[in-house]
């Protein structure tokens, strides 16, 4: 199986965008097959927020990390020099480049992902996923490719992303910091306490895109716990609200254009969690993990990818 | 050895059943801490408050106040970690019944450092009021449900769940505060607690062929932590007292054993197996129980080490690790 990566032949960005979110869609899909699980809703539900913050959104430099990574290093210690992050899959750190936090963890898989299909990864890394021994672990931690915070404790890098558009402000840096989150992650309580320290500091230089799936673990978030809406509250606290389709490379792309007001800006990207694999349905209303319960659900799910690789290969 | 899987899921069931005052308060890992039969089963006593733990920690001592008796299910993380003030202010200081079921204890999980509850018993030992059980196999998540009966305040218990083996006897459950005696001997006393029990038995047969005779008693009551047995047989071992558990060896059962031997003038030696003060990562339970050196081989060399001579004792020699499946039908993620 051939996977193609953007050429300066594509004729436009939006095509670049679907057609990587497609493939993202359909390794995680080979991924689940393989070894029997894997987060498949979130690739179906951020598949193109993944791959529009990659190849167009965001203003960030090349990959200064290996396109193997290595394996695990030890935790962070001050007698571990060797430890590292995964910072540099989202290039090097400059004052006129943004930042790119990935904050719900479990979504790794989507990440690890769209590293491959930019080519900042190469495939042999999500070959190592959840293996022993190795940094491309299945909860991404902040050495995990293409993350720089440790936010398996959902609702965690917001805040931290806080600090770090602080201290990009006081630096007088141009780049902005850009979060992405799950929709769970606003039952917890840190993450509007963010939102507070966020429009009191007025940093507009911070942009959250939130994949608005409407699942978590135990279902529909409306039946576990209901968080909307979404838009009034948090434009009663005061950021500036953008209410997207997550599956349009446009709509996902305009709020990060507009210019600074002294809001910070979310960006709400209400996604289909079964988008480009409509039978995941079968499973609604839980959609947070997809394990094969029998070989024979296992075959159908084959056959679904088989007929997705047609389709793309056609494409 | 006998596998059984979602024990918890089942038990907690049909314990309550007679039982109203029993609420289960989940943070949408409903299935993944095995409440969701129990939410099936009494749709009227299930209370989902969304991944925000601090809330639903708090809201439980609300409950608790009105004669109820809350069971907060999450990982253990999100009850020490996410929400210890509120579980010290609004449940503990008023010594309220509270139970807080946490699960994957330890490096039970690969879901790495945010999932894994490595200094939970550290914590929750330090917090006055507080009870602290731990199950090691079936037959004491069978029991332990009961044992909570007779406590009148908040309990942390650390729990297991997915497939659980039975190493105790089906008509011997976990009696509080009493150590659970599996092997008798005088050079060495070893109290294990958790999952390092399993491991810890499977070196016994051939330390003992070895001609080490070890005191092995199991603990399942880390607070209060006043068993009688357990300080006899620490003053009667012949050559020093080994603990081994799955967690760091600040503050746990390893120290809980320090603290009654200093208290008492036991002036022997004390080995702690467990996390070296150190963060692990994600990866399998048998990897990291290897790399950590939390499991039998581990025991061997620290018998080694406290006996003063090799044993001639290698992985062949242990019995069979029973491996646990990443992707089993008994466990609702690979987490
Ligand atoms: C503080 C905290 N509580 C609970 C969890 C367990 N957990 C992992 S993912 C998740 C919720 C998933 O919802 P969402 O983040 O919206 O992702 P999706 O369902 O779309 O995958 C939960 C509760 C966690 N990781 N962190």
């Amino acid at each position: 199986m051939t996977f193609s990566s953007p050429t300066a032949t594509e004729s436009t960005w939006q095509e670049i965008v679907y057609r990587i979110a497609n493939n993202i869609r359909l390794r995680v899909l080979e991924h689940t097959l393989k070894n029997n699980g894997g987060y498949m809703s979130q690739a179906c539900s951020a598949a193109e927020l993944f791959a529009a913050l990659y190849t167009k959104i965001m203003k960030i430099g090349p990959s200064e990390a290996p396109m193997v990574p290595p394996p695990f290093l030890g935790v962070p210690a001050s007698d571990n020099p060797h430890y590292q992050t995964g910072r540099g899959y989202n290039g090097p750190i400059a004052a006129n480049l943004d930042r790119f936090i990935f904050s719900p963890a479990h979504y790794a898989l989507v990440l690890y992902t769209v590293l491959i299909e930019v080519g900042r990864m190469s495939p042999e890394g999500l070959a190592q996923f959840n293996q022993d021994g190795s940094s491309v672990e299945m909860i991404g931690a902040e050495h995990s490719p293409g993350c720089e915070l440790t936010n398996g404790s959902l609702a965690q890098a917001i805040s931290q992303a806080v600090g770090i558009a602080l201290a990009r402000r006081i630096k007088g840096d141009s780049g902005r910091v850009f979060v992405m989150m799950s929709d769970g992650e606003f039952q917890e309580g840190q993450t509007w306490e963010a939102l507070e320290s966020m429009v009191h500091y007025k940093l507009d230089n911070m942009i959250v895109y939130v994949d608005v799936n409407g699942q978590c673990c135990d279902g529909k978030m409306c039946d576990v716990l209901n968080i909307e809406p979404l838009k009034p509250r948090m434009e009663a606290f005061g950021a500036r609200v953008f209410v997207v389709d997550a599956h349009d490379a446009d709509a996902l792309a305009a709020p990060a254009e507009v210019e600074p007001d002294g809001r910070p800006v979310i960006v709400l990207c209400y996604s289909d969690p079964t988008r480009g694999l409509p039978l995941l349905n079968t499973r609604a209303p839980k959609l947070h993990y997809l394990r094969f319960v029998s070989e024979d659900e296992r075959e159908t799910y084959r056959n679904e990818y088989e007929k997705m690789l047609v389709e793309l290969k056609g494409s | 050895m006998e596998i059984l899987s979602k024990i918890h899921a089942r038990n907690l069931v049909e314990w309550a059943k007679d039982r109203p005052e029993v609420l289960v308060l989940s943070a949408d890992l409903t299935s993944s801490t095995e409440a969701d039969l129990f939410q099936k089963a009494y749709p009227e006593r299930f209370f989902s408050f969304g991944l925000a733990e601090q809330n639903m920690m708090s809201a439980a001592g609300g409950l608790a106040r009105e004669g109820f008796l809350p069971f907060i299910h999450t990982f253990a993380v999100f009850i020490y970690r996410r929400a210890y003030d509120q579980l010290v202010d609004s449940v503990a200081y008023p010594n309220l019944p509270v139970r807080m079921v946490g699960f994957l204890p330890g490096i039970t999980t690969p879901g790495g450092i945010t999932h894994q509850a490595i200094e939970d018993v550290a914590l929750m030992r330090a917090v006055p009021n507080m009870t602290i059980l731990e199950v090691g196999d079936a037959t004491e998540i069978e029991s332990v449900l009961d044992v909570t009966l007779d406590i009148s305040g908040p309990i942390y218990l650390r729990m297991l769940r997915g497939e659980v083996p039975r190493l105790f006897a089906k008509n011997e459950p976990l009696k509080f505060n009493q150590a659970r005696v599996l092997s008798q001997g005088t050079d060495i006393t070893l109290f294990s607690s958790g999952i390092c029990t399993e491991e810890a038995m499977r070196a016994m047969a051939i330390l003992k062929q070895r001609g080490v005779s070890i005191q092995h008693m199991h603990i399942s009551t880390l607070k209060p932590f006043s068993d009688p047995a357990v300080l006899e047989a620490s003053a009667q071992a012949r050559m020093g007292v080994i603990t081994m558990e799955n967690h760091t060896i600040v503050g746990g059962l390893g120290s809980a054993v320090a603290e009654i031997m200093a208290d008492n003038g036991i002036g022997k030696k004390l080995k702690r197996i467990g996390l070296k003060d150190t963060f692990a990562h994600g990866a399998s339970r048998a990897y990291l129980m290897r790399e950590y050196e939390l499991d039998a081989l581990a025991l061997v060399q620290a018998v080694e080490e406290m006996v003063g001579h090799e044993l001639d004792i290698t992985e062949t020699d242990l019995q069979t690790v029973r491996l646990e499946a990443v992707h089993s039908i008994a466990k609702a993620e690979a987490l």
